[in-house]
């Protein structure tokens, strides 16, 4: 199916079928019930998972498949956003040549950004990547590039955003005067009440989700062509590449490139939900954070960034809400000194501390479990599967696949 | 001119904590091969060392006043530090005063142990995995070093004042025989002072004893020295230990000049990491030579003349140099050949 | 006709002078010996050949074409492939993925973007790759992961690669350093069979006199940096001043 082998295909209707029943399969609680504040079916929400996979399933093209670690990549990330909302401002709020512009101007931003930092790799490279991303981060928060056009490029601190005196040379009167496409509004959406629950289907969501089927279709065929061979053979062995007749350098750069143009369409596409763009959005906690989700979903793995992506939102968001009435609602059955006990073990790990239970998986996978979230389920399907099946698995483990 | 000497001045203790840092930073990688991403982490432990021996100084009992009322007509609650009552009121309160270089002696050792802990706990494991394993996995360890400060200590910038002696300015004007005045303040001497000797400190130990010869020839050749039958593991155990305690004193003694904060490690270890690579990487002149270059650059550039023209210059300048510096000096300043070529 | 010519190549490495004044003429298919003592400079002519290092003075031509200050992989394209000491290849990819990169970088030059392509539809690609794994003998090693085989068999797969790029010159480094008495005997075996069924000139760096002398028909023996004879190996054996610097020790320790 569409030149994929079956096991590849597969893993493509699953991704597809996560993104497009994510209303359903994020939103299993009724809405009156108690556990209703662990759906997570929200229309910004779902968004929010899609568009860090876009991210991710980029950002493991360059990492996962050549072992380049760039700690710079929220750079293109921001790019793509300040693109798109250019592109508003200019030309009106329909999303597309505002998606388009956010693709190629990262495009440019990552060959100099590449052609430098992969002069270099190891350590060298990752530090190169910060540097640039902490610079364009500088250059964006201070607007020192408007203060050479006598505009804003940036605006600074307050973030680009659209106001009614831009030109917006293809507004009329009939398009809204939110993101769409061709009239359809990115925020619409549409209520489905069964019962006691409600599903929201957003076409902004359904927007970003068909994009990273797209996505991650492309990455599956470039994980299984020539080139992505290439690639594996540049994390492998260099020297022997060399020795093989192969110019390791535009392997990479090229790679590289198609990395940060899929940063810059996820860019493009948070934009095109929210028509604003700030500088944070380039610093360097955020370069961090989409190599955390690589990481722990699976580096190298064709599913695991989009895992990772989910994994990471979905609990960011889930954890942000456990406060302590939570807890104690959770361990009430316990007598009350043990009660107390427990909810001040937990207290420190939830709500705020979200950030110190991510620290610490992510160090736990990256000791135990280099393979992040894949490997941890490949380890489980094993045990499961018993010992002689077992040994076979661990064959089909080694190659990059799941 | 006077304020570009001030600049100048001003630029001497960032880049005397960009210097201590990046010191750190190189003796790590120079000896164990590893990048610390939690580098910065021990810098902001160091910083709340200081926060730490104040709070312990200031612990107070409460009484009840006998003479003072508050408005309710209830005696008044007195707090009064545990130290004034054990050593009297005049040595207690310069003992809180003097918290802050006090807080060295409470530091080094915490210092040394925490780099302990570290290195045989976690870092060990990780010298044989590839260099992005650690990168991710220090990288971890500074999210939860920095989240555990913040859940103890809160997201809010803590002032941590100097002794009160140092209050105040020196006057550098009549010294260096201009009209107008220059006013520095005391501490930032004090900080320069304190990092100079530091750094001295280092140096000499490396140059002196024996066990900083065997440390540089291993960061020369590992394996050579390790043929030599010499225990150069535990070595660089202890290395670690020293370079986590370096980067905890420069924090310790930076807590007045900037309010300690949950992230100040990381905002100091990118530029730190500028440095090491400008200075150029595994060379210990170096990462000094480019700490203070770079800590001096910020400093000017952000003077209000210039901003006024280039906005956020001073952020962008250190990046802008440390680029064109590895394109036309690739091994940065003071690199030698062979360091991390591959 | 002369496919490799060295003349007059010079290193040296601050106050060591590694290789002296080192003439050399490699005729075509023939197989020609390069021995010496420990840092008698043979590595370093070597790596002076494949563009690692690049020589102080002198010239090295392939082909009528120099191959100074060109990069490995642009040397590598000209014809001349290269067997490392210790087995170089793509240790996290299955042999057959391994065997399909040479078949790629002799097709497509040192850089292609084939982004979508898929590579099992190359068939092309994949049958060359197979064949030469046949000719080889490691077929049934197909989807093993390259890390997990037999250093032998690690050998094996590095010369199968070097071959598959179809080269004018495969250079050797000591191809059985470290290697068992068996292992070393297959690899003697592998390299005469390809010496007699390839149109292909071979050039070795070898310590093992019982390698040496079974594969090559000529031998230079160098020492200190310079070419101290060059001649067939029958007249190397019984050469004198060979057997006072070299071969007379090591004969009279075995």
């Amino acid at each position: 199916m569409f030149g994929l082998n079956k096991r590849d295909a597969g893993l493509l209707l699953v991704v597809a079928g996560l993104a497009l029943f994510a209303p359903f399969l994020l939103n299993p609680f009724p809405t009156d019930s108690a556990m209703a504040q662990f759906n997570a079916g929200y229309p910004d929400l779902m968004q929010r998972f899609v568009i860090f996979g876009v991210f991710a399933v980029g950002f493991n093209l360059l990492f996962g498949l050549t072992g380049y670690l760039s700690f710079g990549h929220a750079a293109f990330l921001g790019i793509g956003s300040y693109s798109a909302v250019w592109m508003f401002k200019l030309l009106g709020y329909n999303i597309l040549p505002g998606m388009i512009l956010s693709v190629v101007v990262s495009a440019v931003f990552a060959l100099m950004i590449g052609y430098i930092s992969l002069r270099r790799s190891g350590i060298y490279f990752s530090i190169l990547t910060l540097a640039f991303a902490q610079m364009l981060f500088a250059i964006a928060y201070s607007d020192l590039i408007g203060r050479f056009f006598g505009t804003p490029i940036t605006n600074g601190e307050t973030g680009l955003q659209v106001y009614t005196s831009d030109p917006q040379f293809f507004h009329s009167e009939n398009l809204p005067d939110i993101p769409h496409i061709f009239g359809q509004k990115m925020q619409s959406t549409y209520t489905l009440d069964v019962g006691a629950w409600s599903f929201d289907f957003n076409f902004g969501y359904y927007f970003c989700a068909l994009i990273l089927i797209a996505a991650f279709y492309l990455a599956i065929r470039i994980f299984r062509s020539p080139f992505g061979l290439m690639l594996r053979a540049v994390k492998s062995n260099q020297q022997r590449m060399n020795y093989t007749g192969l110019n390791t350098r535009p392997y990479t750069l090229a790679v590289f490139v198609i990395s940060g143009m899929y940063a810059g369409l996820a860019g493009g596409l948070m934009a095109s939900m929210d028509p604003l763009a700030g500088a944070e959005r380039m610093q360097w906690t955020a370069s961090g954070e989409v190599v955390l989700m690589t990481i722990l979903g699976g580096a190298g793995t064709l599913i695991g960034p989009i895992l990772g992506a989910g994994f990471i939102k979905y609990f960011e968001n889930i954890f942000a809400k456990i406060n302590d009435n939570v807890l104690h609602s959770w361990f009430s059955f316990m007598p009350d000194g043990l009660e107390n006990l427990m909810v001040a073990l937990v207290h420190p790990f939830v709500g705020k501390g979200w950030h110190l239970t991510l620290g610490l998986l992510f160090m736990l996978v990256v000791i135990f479990l280099p393979g992040g979230l894949v490997e941890g389920g490949q380890r489980i399907a094993q045990r499961l599967r018993g010992k002689k099946a077992a040994e076979k698995a661990t064959d089909t483990s080694k190659t990059p696949a799941e | 001119m006077d304020a570009i000497i001030l600049q100048f001045l001003n630029g001497l203790d960032k880049g005397s904590a960009y210097a201590l840092i990046a010191l750190g930073l190189t003796l790590i990688f120079g000896t164990l091969g590893v990048v610390n991403f939690a580098h910065g982490a021990l810098f902001m432990i160091g910083a709340f060392c200081s926060v730490t021996v104040q709070r312990i100084l200031t612990l107070s009992s409460e009484s009840l006043s006998a003479t003072e009322k508050d408005f309710l007509g209830n005696p008044l609650k007195i707090k009064t530090p545990y130290v004034e009552n054990w050593f009297g009121p005049e040595v207690g309160a310069a003992l809180i005063d003097w918290s802050v270089p006090l807080a060295i002696v409470f530091a080094i050792p915490v210092m040394l142990l925490v780099g302990f802990i570290m290195e045989r706990g976690l870092i060990k494991h990780f010298y044989k995995r590839p260099h992005a394993d650690q990168i991710l996995v220090t990288f971890g360890l500074a999210i939860v070093l920095q989240e555990v400060i913040k859940y103890f200590y809160g997201a809010n910038p803590l002032p941590t004042p100097a002794p009160s002696v140092f209050v105040g300015s020196f006057d550098f004007g009549p010294l260096l025989g201009l009209d107008t005045s220059l006013a520095y303040p005391y501490w930032r001497l004090v900080y320069f002072a304190f990092s100079a000797a530091i750094i001295g400190a280092v140096f000499a130990f490396l140059q002196f004893t024996t066990f900083g010869m065997v440390v540089r020839a291993g960061m020369a050749d590992r394996e050579t020295v390790g043929l030599l039958g010499i225990d150069i593991d535990r070595r660089f155990t202890i290395m670690f230990g020293i370079a986590a305690a370096v980067a905890g004193l420069a924090g310790v003694m930076y807590a007045p000049i900037n309010s300690p904060n949950y992230h100040m490690g990381m905002d100091f270890l990118v530029l730190s990491f500028v440095v090491v690579v400008v200075g150029g990487m595994g060379s210990l002149p170096g990462a000094v030579l480019a700490g203070f270059m770079l800590g001096i650059l910020e400093s000017l550039a952000s003077m209000n003349e210039i901003k006024n023209i280039l906005p956020g210059i001073d952020q962008i300048i250190i990046y802008v140099v440390a680029i064109i510096i590895l394109l036309t000096r690739p091994r940065g300043l003071m690199g030698r050949k062979g360091v991390m070529e591959e | 006709m002369a496919i490799l010519e060295v003349k007059n190549v010079g290193k040296r490495f601050g106050g060591l002078q590694a290789l002296g004044d080192v003439n050399l003429n490699v005729e075509e298919n023939t197989c020609h010996a390069i021995i010496g003592p420990n840092g008698a400079g043979k590595s370093t002519l070597l790596n002076c050949l494949v563009g690692k290092l690049i020589p102080d003075t002198g010239s090295v031509m392939f082909d009528g074409q120099s191959v100074l200050g060109r990069k490995p992989y642009e040397i590598n394209q000209m014809g001349i492939s290269r067997v490392f000491q210790t087995p170089e290849i793509f240790s996290d990819l299955t042999v057959m993925e391994n065997m399909l990169i040479p078949c790629f970088a002799k097709r497509d030059g040192a850089f292609r973007m084939h982004a979508i392509g898929s590579i099992e539809k190359d068939q092309d690609i994949v049958g060359k790759a197979e064949q030469m794994l046949i000719d080889m003998n490691l077929i049934d090693k197909r989807e093993m992961q390259s890390s997990s085989m037999s250093r032998g068999d690690k050998r094996r797969l590095e010369i199968a690669m070097c071959l598959a790029q179809e080269p004018r010159l495969l250079l050797l480094d000591e191809p059985t350093a470290g290697m068992a008495r068996a292992d070393t005997n297959n690899t003697i075996d592998l390299l005469k069979q390809i010496k007699d069924e390839r149109d292909i000139t071979i050039a070795i760096i070898e310590h093992d006199m019982h390698v040496v002398f079974s594969l090559s028909d000529r031998i230079t023996v160098l020492a200190q940096g310079t070419p101290l004879v060059e001649d067939t190996p029958d007249k190397i054996k019984g050469h004198p001043k060979v057997r006072e610097a070299y071969l007379g020790e090591s004969q009279d320790a075995a």
